[in-house]
């Protein structure tokens, strides 16, 4: 909602000076990227609102109580960003691999794996000190979520394997993975009702940011984040990435290695989301159960398109979203909506972002006249 | 050694079993996508279209004690999303892929909130036809307990191949399929064949859905797909958008699909999860056997853009 009245400001902003046509030439593209956008948010927020109204529920306690729920408070704000966490990792695993052209929607499937890999390595270290351990689940979860992606995106580049359709199976070849350890070989058998793994240990979490209840998973996003934003934009790697992404036959012709290109991108890809799943585990769960599906991965494909697959603006995109999610629990309190209403809202959002797709370019006071 | 051998036995025919009463859902939505996919365009959505239509039909069922009128619901359910995808795909620009991704996660959402309130209660289902009469075993008979809208889907397969090849519609969509602009000049809209293509696609996907809630598992709640959707869809690719290897793509399906409660009917317990997935595996096998990085599969719709 914060970002709608920051839209808003800037479209007046935009407006103000059109009579330095340069200012437009300059600036009219960058303004188009969060105007749509924008106005697609806005317009989907309207379309839920009516379909709330149907079910006899006044949409403006909605949108109340969806600002208040996100960002009306430091307690909302705490766990927005929380859940923004995640998100921005869960995104970066559709964002980077989406510079080179390609749609992976597995993320989901590679924070299983990460979660999985990152518990394993903090109950084999056990005894060790609390940072080694944390270390070591760092990198597990990097190595185990990046290698899965990676296989989808070697099946495309070796087989010609839709990495769309395969790195969605894998998304449940890795619950049925998770499902088959932590009801088998892994389980703690004091968990019965929820089957589950050991606990990673109390000192083996990585706590919160002083001061808040924010977990450090948001920071691990943010680096991430510009971490990627710098890789893709200012870097020759990056520059390799975009031109195969651009034009595959021109890439090869110049002579980069568009296979390295592609399992690098997606091992990085799926190391931000397996990342996503060691800090679910080391911040929030203390274990790996089934509780880590939690269609966070599903989202970051969202988070990942409404932000134009840029990595530095899916950090405020992926806050805006987390709010949306933080919200779900205040919205089925106080207005008796479903859970799932939260689903419904994201998935309006998605198509009226991808529909927005039809208007780049063509709104007539952006173009500026030369 | 007896034991062993009724075991075996008992697994093959519940997995025969299985492979009618599961690969029903597989057979719609995969003879619906191919539909949409002759025509040039891929609906990654029928995930959604899936579950929408199990939820319609559900409730439909239950508020008018009708299953036959739960079925027309999610057929035409179906049929809406399928106009809503191809509504959006026609804008300038619009990426189908990405549309199919919003509208799984969009349909998905929408039958969780709607079918909120039908996961207490229970709607009628629709019958089965016993032909397993003749047979006292009992594993025979529950084997051949056959619902109607396979043996539907069976007879839709071949009538699909007969008109791809010699109808005035069938030819149509093939031509939007394989050149857009040989469609246009003729004097044909892509858009429109493709709108009516993804609309057929998505009522039958609808009607696959509601096979799940209201035959087999037969109830409705949020765990009834697990990816049955996309796996049909993925299974199209393999079957080189032929209806007939469609059929029997289904029926290899169904059959994986019902080895893990097959096994696990007999004792068989560890591994149930893994069992499970095998349809994943399973369709990801073929597609890194049958796919290759140097050619352009034979068979594929030139338009589609998934193949290119």
């Amino acid at each position: 909602m914060t970002s709608e009245a920051a839209d808003s400001a800037e479209a007046v902003g935009a407006i103000a000076p059109a009579a330095d046509a340069g200012f437009l030439q300059r600036y009219g593209g960058a303004i188009e990227y969060v105007l749509i956008p924008g106005a697609a948010v806005a317009g989907a927020l309207a379309v839920f609102g009516i379909f709330v109204m149907l079910f006899g529920k006044n949409p403006l306690d909605l949108y109340f109580y969806m600002y208040y729920g996100a960002f009306g408070t430091w307690f909302s704000w705490q766990n927005t960003l929380t859940r923004a966490a995640p998100l921005i990792l869960t995104a970066l695993c559709t964002a980077l691999p989406a510079q080179l052209g390609m749609v992976i929607i597995g993320g989901e499937g590679a924070l299983l794996i990460g979660a999985l890999s990152a518990t394993s390595a903090a109950l084999l270290l056990q005894g060790m000190p609390p940072f080694v351990v944390q270390i070591a689940m760092v990198i597990a979860g990097v190595i185990g979520g990046g290698l899965w992606i990676t296989l989808a995106g070697a099946l495309r580049q070796y087989r010609g394997v839709n990495e769309t359709i395969s790195s969605l199976l894998l998304v449940y070849i890795a619950l049925a993975i998770l499902n088959h350890l932590v009801e088998g070989m892994m389980r703690d058998p004091a968990s019965l009702n929820k089957p589950s793994t050991r606990e990673i240990g109390a000192a083996n979490m990585i706590g919160s940011i002083p001061g808040t209840d924010v977990h450090w998973g948001l920071v691990f996003g943010l680096i991430a984040a510009v971490a990627a934003y710098i890789l893709i934009y200012h870097t020759v790697f990056g520059f390799a990435a975009r031109v195969a992404g651009g034009n595959i036959r021109a890439a090869r012709i110049v002579g980069l290695g568009v296979s390295k290109l592609i399992l690098t991108i997606c091992f990085l890809a799926g190391g931000a989301a397996g990342l996503a799943g060691m800090v679910e585990v080391a911040a929030v769960q203390g274990r790996t159960n089934a509780n880590l599906a939690a269609g966070y991965g599903f989202t970051g494909i969202l988070v990942a398109f409404l932000a134009r697959q840029n990595p530095l603006a899916i950090i405020p995109v992926a806050i805006l979203l987390g709010g949306i999610s933080a919200s779900g629990g205040l919205l089925q309190r106080r207005l008796g909506l479903p859970d799932a209403s939260v689903l419904v809202l994201q998935g309006i959002i998605f198509v009226f972002v991808l529909a927005s797709d039809a208007l780049y370019g063509r709104i007539g006071f952006l173009k500026g006249k030369s | 050694m007896a034991d062993g051998s009724i075991g075996l036995w008992t697994v093959s025919l519940a997995v025969l079993g299985g492979a009618i009463r599961v690969s029903t859902p597989f057979l719609f939505v995969s003879l619906g996508e191919c539909i949409t996919e002759r025509s040039g365009r891929i609906n990654l959505g029928l995930e959604g279209t899936l579950v929408m239509g199990a939820m319609s039909a559900y409730g439909i069922s239950y508020l008018t004690g009708s299953p036959w009128l739960g079925l027309l619901a999610a057929g035409i359910t179906g049929a809406l999303l399928g106009a809503l995808h191809a509504g959006i795909c026609s804008l300038p620009r619009v990426n189908d892929v990405a549309v199919g991704i919003a509208l799984m996660l969009f349909g998905t959402g929408l039958a969780f909130y709607l079918g909120k309130p039908l996961i207490e209660p229970t709607a009628p289902r629709l019958p089965a036809i016993d032909f397993g009469w003749w047979s006292d075993i009992p594993q025979v008979r529950a084997a051949l307990r056959v619902n109607v809208l396979f043996l539907i889907g069976v007879a839709l397969a071949p009538t699909l191949y007969w008109a791809f090849r010699a109808t005035r519609w069938g030819l149509l969509i093939r031509t939007a399929g394989e050149s857009s602009d040989a469609a246009r000049a003729m004097g044909h809209s892509v858009l429109l064949i493709r709108l009516r293509a993804t609309m057929v696609g998505g009522f039958l996907a609808g009607i696959g859905g509601s096979f799940l809630s209201l035959f087999y598992p037969g109830s409705w709640n949020e765990g009834l797909s697990s990816g049955q959707g996309i796996t049909a869809v993925a299974l199209v690719i393999f079957a080189r958008w032929d209806p007939l290897l469609c059929l029997w793509a289904s029926l290899a399906f169904g059959g994986a699909a019902a080895l893990g409660p097959a096994l696990q009917s007999v004792g068989v317990t560890s591994g149930y999860h893994l069992f499970n997935a095998a349809p994943y595996v399973l369709t990801l096998a073929i597609m890194i056997i049958t796919c290759s990085p140097k050619r352009t599969l034979t068979g594929a719709p030139a338009e589609l853009s998934i193949t290119r």
